[in-house]
């Protein structure tokens, strides 16, 4: 078991998502920054899937009732285990009793805790991803216990290494392919979304990213259908919202662009003020 | 009939097939048709596949390899496709109650429709209504049938709290919260059953080409269905629809 000692801002359980419940109004879900949360999975030997803790901004503090080897991947929180200072993207033993915290926020938004053989919370609908309303909360809380299954300890690996590189979260390019409603853009819309720099609102969650400033834009509404994670939709304002994991089946704005999956993993890694521009793939 | 269908990349890992734009009743039958026999095509691999209004969304959990072979594939499919494969349908008979105690909105669509509220229950009840998909929140049906006399612009303010089973009217759509949302839609009724049951593996009883009606029930009757729901040994009604 884990035990929550504090919950940190936003931290919830997430693994790949929930895949086949879309046509009942299910989103995906999973872990905002899939990358980061896949390396550490590949730096434990788990597999794909097995699920990990996603914190937002300030990270958890959380005690271990049982040993383990943990990795802690994304966004640098200054993780340290007992005060002392330990590293991101490498494989940490810890021992019955020990405590992580993470301090001040290095870089990027959101940091990955993964440990030994994953976070075995319920599996509901196919994954142990947090949802509201499909599994019983949405975020960690003070107190709660995190099932985990205790792992013998190898001495040989109490510090593992990897060829696996993290990504760089100061890079602002987003690439994105054309959307669905692309081709109805006016030239000048589409030359602003060329060259454009954008900023991150205050208006950003796991759900959506709204954009400014906003287009000019007199695009009417379509018949709702169907949105991803990584769809830029235009609203009838000009508003640009870039939807995110958590986003909803179906929508009813014009999607004018569609994110690439690593473009959708650097944007989970940035906050409010920070700035992007639009790359457009040709193909 | 035939529709002019356009295949479109949408992102990595996703292909958009497009009907022309608008809410058809005969073309959401070929969606499902062509729908069926994509699902057949991908049985053997990870593949998600809804529909909408005008859409099929085909979604892999990985890279699409050679997205165009695979759209000129389904486009030769959808050809071929022989029309007729009639899809089984049922109609599920959904208990609402349109007391005051729960429709709050009534009172002034009654008035700015110049309809009485009896009348107003009278046609939302009486229609047949088919489900198009189900999206927006899980166990959401988008409907449609709903009588042009009731057709009601959105509220300009959402209601930040509606309540879970609220049965709603928004311009041409009706439909039924199944959980406490915000929402913009003029609130005429409460059905007291569950759209979406996590525990199922089929969480939505209902599914697109479903029809749908409104039974109207009294406070009395909603309260007992209600407690049987509570205590799982409420079986909603439904029939085969042809």
């Amino acid at each position: 078991m884990i035990k929550v000692l504090k919950s940190g801002l936003l931290s919830s359980i997430q693994d790949l998502g929930r895949f086949s419940y879309r046509e009942f109004g299910v989103p995906f879900s999973g872990a905002m920054d899939s990358f980061s949360f896949e390396m550490a999975n590949a730096l434990l030997g788990n597999t794909k899937d097995d699920a990990a803790l996603e914190m937002t901004m300030i990270g958890a503090k959380l005690q271990f009732l049982v040993s383990t080897q943990l990795v802690i991947t994304g966004a640098d929180m200054s993780p340290t285990i007992n005060g002392r200072k330990v590293f991101n993207n490498q494989v940490t033993t810890v021992a019955e009793g020990d405590i992580l915290s993470f301090g001040s926020l290095k870089n990027g938004l959101r940091t990955y805790l993964g440990v030994k053989g994953g976070i075995k919370t319920d599996v509901v609908l196919g994954s142990r991803s947090f949802y509201d309303g499909i599994t019983k909360i949405n975020a960690i809380r003070e107190g709660d216990m995190l099932r985990i299954e205790a792992s013998i300890i190898n001495n040989h690996s109490k510090q593992g290494y990897s060829k696996l590189k993290p990504h760089d979260f100061s890079l602002n390019l987003i690439e994105a392919f054309k959307g669905p409603e692309y081709d109805l853009l006016s030239s000048e819309q589409k030359e602003k979304l060329k060259i454009g720099e954008f900023e991150i609102s205050n208006l950003y969650d796991r759900m959506a990213y709204q954009l400014t400033p906003n287009l000019e834009n007199d695009l009417p509404s379509i018949l709702t259908g169907p949105v991803l994670s990584g769809t830029v939709q235009l609203t009838p304002s000009g508003r640009l919202i870039v939807l995110m994991r958590d986003c909803q089946t179906t929508g009813g704005y014009p999607r004018v662009l569609q994110l690439t999956e690593r473009a959708i993993n650097l944007l989970s890694q940035k906050k409010e003020r920070d700035k992007v521009s639009f790359v457009l793939r040709k193909d | 009939m035939k529709y002019n269908l356009k295949y479109s990349r949408f992102g990595e890992r996703s292909i958009l097939i497009e009907w022309p734009q608008f809410i058809d009743e005969n073309m959401l039958q070929d969606i499902l048709n062509f729908k069926k026999c994509i699902q057949k095509l991908y049985i053997e691999q990870k593949v998600e596949i809804i529909n909408t209004y005008n859409s099929i969304l085909i979604s892999c959990e990985f890279t699409i390899e050679n997205i165009n072979d695979e759209m000129l594939h389904l486009s030769s499919l959808y050809s071929g496709l022989n029309i007729g494969d009639i899809l089984e349908t049922r109609l599920w008979e959904i208990p609402v109650c349109y007391n005051d105690d729960f429709g709050f909105d009534l009172e002034a669509m009654s008035i700015a429709k110049s309809l009485s509220k009896a009348e107003i229950i009278k046609r939302h009840s009486e229609q047949i209504y088919t489900v198009f998909f189900i999206g927006f929140l899980p166990g959401f049906l988008y409907l449609g049938g709903l009588d042009e006399s009731l057709h009601f612009n959105r509220k300009s303010t959402p209601n930040l709290d509606i309540k879970k089973g609220a049965v709603g009217i928004g311009g041409n759509q009706t439909g039924i919260y199944p959980k406490n949302s915000p929402g913009g839609w003029h609130i005429i009724g409460q059905s007291p059953i569950d759209f979406f049951d996590i525990n199922s593996d089929n969480p939505c009883f209902a599914k697109a080409g479903d029809k749908v009606k409104f039974q109207p029930v009294s406070r009395a009757i909603y309260d007992e269905i209600l407690s049987e729901v509570k205590s799982n040994s409420f079986q909603l009604k439904s029939r085969i629809y042809d």
